[in-house]
């Protein structure tokens, strides 16, 4: 398996041989940066065709084919049309707040993007409390949709973003209790040394077999509460609520809203499959050492993203699939029966551990 | 068979005992209440009620002979409906009702000058572009009249000052059209709604009196667009009953389809809207999917669409197109297959738990509810009022069919969404049982030129895509009608939405407004 750390160390010491340790780091920082907002600009348009696209063929339609070949360019003309509208300023609007909150947005989801594996040696931000950081990091969203719903003076964006800071910090929770169930099977809340493990244990979701399964399940609910994403996407509503928080919000700063939410659903996705599926991790099998070799022959980023497109496919399913629920039943469904249930997943995960009952 | 009809003239001072008498009667159903300009024997108000248990009619007429300043007792109190469609007459003709609680214009701007409907308005009374927005009043009017013969006025908030009151339109992705409910909240929960129409107005009723017959026809399809067929065959049916016409076989049994196939047409767009109202927008596309076939019979055979200017005083515009029975059986079949069409809908949406929970036991309305808002059509009927015109006063080739009227007891959201779901296979049945034997004969009866009716009053009914549709027509002999008014089978869906609401989420009224299923430019008129 390629290692891309051998990548960072040669560059590294190709930059400070010419000169001084500082300047070196400061200049990889500005390379990461940019390289962290490019992937993240990247990926959105691939979401953004990919959710047109796929959506369009569970219903019987074509998705956007008139710009490029197979509507390809679609999203670029998208993009351009939304960076040139006009930013609409209202008065009676918190201007600073107003303006500020698609930045808390943004930035939350930029950082925890930051978090994911990319492949062996790839990953930008890792330390020992990582799935912490991920956590800590990704709840800092919520407060730029209340901001939001705040600021812009309008009944439907607060009453959007009440019921967004209701749901995102309700299903937090059962992330929360995920992600501690998987760290009770792994030990570690670093990201790279859950893969690592995974890399030659095999993966998680096998290792932990039935709470892991469960575990996998709650997350995927979970997670696509946590993007606002349908059947849980009663902040937005379009039907009840024109836009919920985002209703005031014209051209780019919009468009940043549009921005995060899709990535939120990629590293929503991404968490998943590193903590279940291995991350960049080939499929392993103990004992196995020829297939375990031939898989190794993939590189991870590949391994990664199939992964990470996988778990994408199941959330779009259920997202183009399933009605609306309503506030008080999403709101149940977390407290009376996900939370408990994430808690009992926690506690078998527990007792398989120490009795040594997983792989 | 003549449809015309003999108002009993009851005094205005008797008129309330009279009414509730009628009502102990049997007479409970308020179907209709026309507000009419006599000229020099005043202003008056026709009230047209009818037996729910045998569809049997009785009108009543009162008249007022002061036009300066003309007051009838409200019956408020004995129909619920009587609220908004008092209104709309206040709105047209100023007549004032005694103790109606919220007496405000209900689709003219509240700085309307004058009342339009009335013989004497002076049109020049309003500029023809208003550059302010309009004012929206918080305060209902309720007059009575004190001890020494004055009008007393009364007037009382609306809203408190401490009313959360959230616009769910005119602009709304949810509200069918340019419709206008001010909502009071507290937290998620309704606690008020007060419709506010008139955004698309036209005044049809209005126009009509300057419109020869055949051109009032052109006005009916621009109503209910999802009835198009089913108003136009009632106002058809009204002129030609009254003039004494009797049409062709052939025509009755086109017609007859043409209705289902509208209604079919109605309810899958009622399908699609709610699932996409309620977020499933797969099942929406699915919807329209199949709707579009019967758009392409359509199409085929009219010429239109959306607006199809079918049916024709005496009879249709156009014969069938030769691909029209094959056609019909191919959408009878593919509504029916067991991989497409009905069963798709319900694999989707009918069996979510989602939609269940979110339908189940939401905006519950009684059968003494429905009666006393003139609730007719599926949402009616899923209360459990047996109220379909098909089948209490047969029309058209309706009496040579054999259905059944879907009813439920329910009364919920779910049991109007079954109720249309279920309308769809009985309608294809009767398309079914009517397709294979269309019997030969004149599309068009000779008519004369210049269409006169004779004088008198006529009313006709026709069992529209979402209720009892009818047509009050006065003439006096003119090529004009005197007075030409719909039985809106929107309006009382809208005015009974306050009470199906209070105590549910916002998030239900998205469910209840789907599932009553009304139409604004039907409602506005």
């Amino acid at each position: 398996m390629f290692d891309f750390e051998i990548v960072t160390s040669w560059l590294h010491e190709a930059l400070t041989s010419v000169m001084s340790e500082g300047l070196a780091v400061l200049i990889e920082c500005v390379l990461v940066g940019l390289g962290i907002i490019t992937l993240y600009a990247i990926f959105a348009m691939i979401m953004i065709y990919l959710e047109r696209k796929v959506c369009a063929f569970f219903q019987c339609r074509l998705g956007p084919d008139r710009v490029g070949k197979w509507g390809l360019l679609q999203v670029i003309c998208d993009v351009l049309k939304m960076m040139t509208k006009e930013v609409v300023n209202f008065r009676q609007t918190d201007r600073l707040l107003h303006h500020a909150a698609p930045f808390l947005v943004v930035t939350a989801s930029m950082v925890t993007f930051a978090c994911l594996p990319w492949n062996k040696g790839a990953q930008i931000i890792d330390f020992n409390v990582g799935v912490f950081f991920f956590l800590a990091v990704s709840s800092i969203g919520v407060v730029g949709i209340l901001l939001a719903g705040w600021s812009a003076n309008n009944k439907y964006s607060l009453i959007g973003a009440m019921r967004a800071g209701a749901q995102i910090i309700s299903y937090e929770l059962s992330i929360g209790m995920v992600m501690l169930t998987m760290i009770c099977l792994t030990g570690t809340m670093s990201f790279s040394e859950i893969c690592d493990q995974q890399a030659t244990l095999g993966w998680n979701i096998f290792r932990g077999h039935i709470p892991a399964l469960l575990a996998f399940v709650i997350y995927l609910i979970a997670g696509n509460a946590e993007c606002n994403r349908g059947p849980f996407d009663m902040p937005e509503a379009e039907s009840e609520l024109t836009a919920g928080y985002h209703t005031e919000y014209s051209g780019m700063d919009f468009g940043y809203y549009y921005l995060a939410e899709y990535m939120n659903l990629f590293i929503c996705a991404g968490i998943a499959s590193t903590i279940f599926l291995g991350g960049w991790a080939p499929l392993v099998i103990p004992g196995l050492d020829g297939f375990n070799a031939a898989m190794a022959v993939v590189p991870g980023c590949v391994w990664f993203l199939a992964k990470v497109f996988f778990v994408l496919m199941l959330l779009l399913w259920e997202r183009w699939t399933f009605p609306r629920l309503r506030i008080d039943q999403l709101l149940k469904l977390e407290w009376k029966y996900m939370l408990p249930m994430s808690m009992t997943v926690l506690v078998i995960m527990a007792l398989c551990v120490s009795f040594g009952l997983t792989f | 068979m003549s449809n015309q009809i003999i108002p009993v003239v009851v005094a205005a001072a008797d008129l309330h005992q009279h009414l509730a008498t009628l009502k102990g009667e049997g007479y409970d159903f308020l179907e209709l209440l026309t507000g009419v300009d006599w000229g020099e024997e005043g202003l008056g108000v026709v009230y047209s009620l009818t037996k729910t248990s045998d569809g049997t009619m009785t009108h009543v007429k009162s008249v007022c002979a002061d036009r300066e300043n003309p007051y009838i007792d409200s019956v408020t109190d004995l129909w619920d409906v009587a609220n908004i469609y008092e209104r709309e007459v206040f709105d047209f003709y100023g007549i004032k009702f005694l103790g109606h609680p919220d007496m405000r214009r209900v689709f003219l701007r509240e700085d309307w000058q004058g009342y339009p409907l009335r013989k004497d308005y002076d049109e020049s009374s309003n500029s023809d572009i208003c550059l302010e927005a309009e004012p929206i009043s918080d305060m209902a009017v309720k007059y009575t009249i004190k001890g020494d013969g004055t009008l007393h006025e009364e007037r009382t908030p609306i809203f408190t000052d401490d009313d959360y009151v959230v616009n769910i339109g005119p602009q709304h992705p949810s509200t069918h059209g340019v419709l206008h409910f001010r909502t009071a909240l507290d937290g998620e929960r309704i606690t008020k709604i007060d419709p506010h129409l008139g955004y698309i107005h036209r005044g049809i009723e209005k126009l009509s009196e300057g419109y020869t017959y055949p051109q009032t026809l052109a006005l009916t399809d621009r109503m209910d667009y999802l009835g198009a067929m089913q108003t136009r065959h009632a106002l058809c049916m009204c002129i030609e009953q009254a003039m004494g016409v009797e049409v062709s076989d052939r025509v009755k049994v086109i017609r007859t389809i043409m209705d289902e196939l509208q209604r079919i047409d109605s309810h899958l767009l009622f399908f699609s809207c709610l699932a996409q109202d309620l977020g499933a927008t797969t099942a929406f596309l699915y919807g329209f999917r199949d709707r579009e076939e019967i758009l392409k019979i359509f199409e085929k055979t009219t010429g239109g669409r959306l607006i199809i200017n079918y049916n024709m005083i005496g009879g249709v515009a156009h014969d069938l197109h030769p691909d029209f029975v094959k056609d019909v059986h191919a959408f009878i079949d593919h509504m029916r297959s067991k991989k497409v069409g009905l069963k798709e809908y319900h694999d989707i949406f009918t069996g979510n738990v989602i939609f269940q929970t979110r339908a189940k036991g939401v905006g519950v309305l009684t059968k003494e509810q429905v009666i006393s808002y003139g609730c007719t059509g599926g949402t009616g009927r899923a209360s459990g009022w047996h109220n379909d015109l098909r089948k209490l006063r047969p029309y058209a080739a309706y009496d040579r069919v054999k259905f059944n009227e879907i009813t439920f007891d329910e009364g919920d959201s779910f049991a109007r969404y079954m109720v249309r779901m279920k309308e769809i296979e009985e309608s294809l049945s009767i398309i079914e049982q009517l397709i294979d034997n269309i019997p030969e004969g004149s599309i068009q009866e000779k008519m004369k030129p210049i269409i006169k009716v004779p004088e008198g009053i006529y009313y006709s009914a026709v069992e529209g895509s979402r209720g009892i549709l009818g047509v009050y027509l006065e003439s006096k002999g003119d090529k004009s009608p005197y007075r030409l008014h719909y039985r809106s089978t929107g309006l009382p869906l809208v005015a009974v939405m306050d009470t199906a609401c209070r105590g549910s989420l916002i998030a239900d009224l998205i469910t209840i407004g789907g599932t009553v299923d009304y139409i604004v430019p039907d409602v506005d008129r």
